[in-house]
């Protein structure tokens, strides 16, 4: 097995689920109404589960660095997740949008590993999938109920999805291993993730009376996989990192 | 050197009865379906694999803790908790006599799921009111105060009341 290509995998998949599971507790007390407080704040402690059984992959079965060392003591261009999960929680309308384009495209990555020939993945696949559809049933539900609710809310929406559009597509960035992860049964690839989730999104989005954007390619937000990140970064991993950089040897 | 005497397997499965989820007091993490196996590896060391019924279950180390306490009660010089995913969790994990007790608890258990059928809505309106029995009831969010638990209200009582979510 091509080590290299599986670590690179988990590492873009571990670090943008903790990003976006810091994100999503950002809404932890400050919800629109107290039942989405909740669901930000459950698909969050998810989320940062998920992320933890990854880094405990990487590091149990690959031999990186604790998890505690990966999610707290890296750089900046050390992590891989995508630009779209570092920017702010914004308004309630544009981490919505985020929500539901997001989980949609990690519950098909998941459901493709659960087939995965790197057998501690396609565990982790196996047992993730069943909670993120509970992720995805919240985005897809709000969709069709703000989209088909008052003008303000179809409206909000559709800007939300424009301003989202090329950052999402930024999801699916190439890695330098696609081949090799295709020929070795590890994973399905992004271009296939791609289409899946087009095929996914687009049928709620017109239930929602949502116009999905035209796609211009030279928009297309990447480089989070390689590295090379959004001014937003940096003060997130400085907010979470707070503790620990204060006192290494804190436990609560 | 401490005294090795015999513990069986049947006792071990017994003092794991006495572990419970902190989150759902009334039923044993036996009950709940979680513990995929139990290996005596020696007469003095015992293996206890679980399986997390969330991933990111909060309460998973308080568990491992509370098995090791038991075994070592048992009289076991080793124990290792093992956490894995080898099995799955699936809420069709949990025994009946189990569900009996979260409902009897005021949560309402989890609805199964047909073979090939897909989560939904209607999967978990499948269900009744735990304080009154009816099933005039409608879900407020699927999420709730702790990972498995979906928020439901009861038209019948007009009261609110958690359901277990159903897991696949």
């Amino acid at each position: 097995m091509n080590n290299n290509a599986v670590k690179e995998l988990l590492y873009k998949m571990a670090d943008d689920a903790l990003i976006i599971g810091h994100r999503n507790s950002e809404w932890t007390g400050i919800g629109p109404m107290l039942e989405e407080d909740l669901a930000f704040s459950s698909i969050a402690q998810d989320k940062i589960g998920h992320a933890l059984a990854l880094y405990t992959i990487l590091h149990d079965v690959l031999g990186e660095p604790h998890p505690d060392q990966l999610g707290f003591m890296r750089k900046e261009k050390d992590f891989h997740c995508c630009q779209y999960v570092e920017q702010p929680i914004g308004e309630y309308d544009f981490s919505l949008m985020r929500q539901f384009l997001f989980d949609n495209a990690e519950l098909l990555r998941y459901e493709a590993l659960t087939r995965s020939s790197f057998e501690p993945l396609a565990q982790l696949a196996r047992k993730a999938k069943g909670e993120i559809k509970y992720h995805v049933m919240h985005g897809d539900t709000f969709m069709k109920q703000l989209g088909n609710g008052s003008e303000e809310s179809q409206a909000r929406l559709q800007s939300a999805l424009n301003n989202s559009w090329h950052l999402a597509l930024g999801i699916f960035e190439n890695s330098e291993f696609e081949k090799e992860l295709i020929q070795e049964g590890i994973f399905t690839g992004e271009e296939e993730l791609k289409r899946k989730w087009l095929e996914k999104i687009t049928p709620t989005l017109e239930a929602a009376n949502l116009k999905l954007p035209a796609t211009e390619e030279n928009k297309i937000v990447y480089g989070g996989r390689k590295g090379s990140h959004s001014e937003f970064l940096t003060p997130l991993l400085n907010e979470m990192t707070e503790v620990v950089r204060t006192d290494i040897d804190a436990e609560w | 050197m401490a005294e090795v005497k015999n513990i069986s397997e049947e006792e071990v499965w017994s003092a794991l009865e006495n572990v419970k989820d902190p989150e759902i007091p009334v039923i044993s993490i036996v009950e709940m379906g979680m513990i995929t196996g139990v290996e005596l590896t020696s007469t003095s060391k015992c293996v206890v694999t679980m399986t997390p019924t969330f991933v990111g279950c909060p309460a998973i180390g308080m568990m491992k803790k509370d098995i090791a306490e038991q075994m070592t009660k048992l009289g076991f010089e080793e124990v290792e908790v093992r956490v894995d995913l080898a099995t799955s969790w699936t809420s069709d994990r949990m025994q009946p006599e189990a569900k009996r007790k979260l409902e009897k608890f005021g949560l309402a258990p989890p609805p199964s799921l047909l073979a090939d059928e897909e989560l939904s809505e209607e999967v978990l309106n499948r269900v009744r009111c735990p304080h009154c029995g009816s099933t005039d009831t409608t879900l407020r969010s699927s999420f709730g105060s702790t990972l498995c638990r979906a928020i439901r209200f009861c038209f019948h009582c007009k009261q609110g009341f958690e359901q277990f979510k159903p897991v696949q």
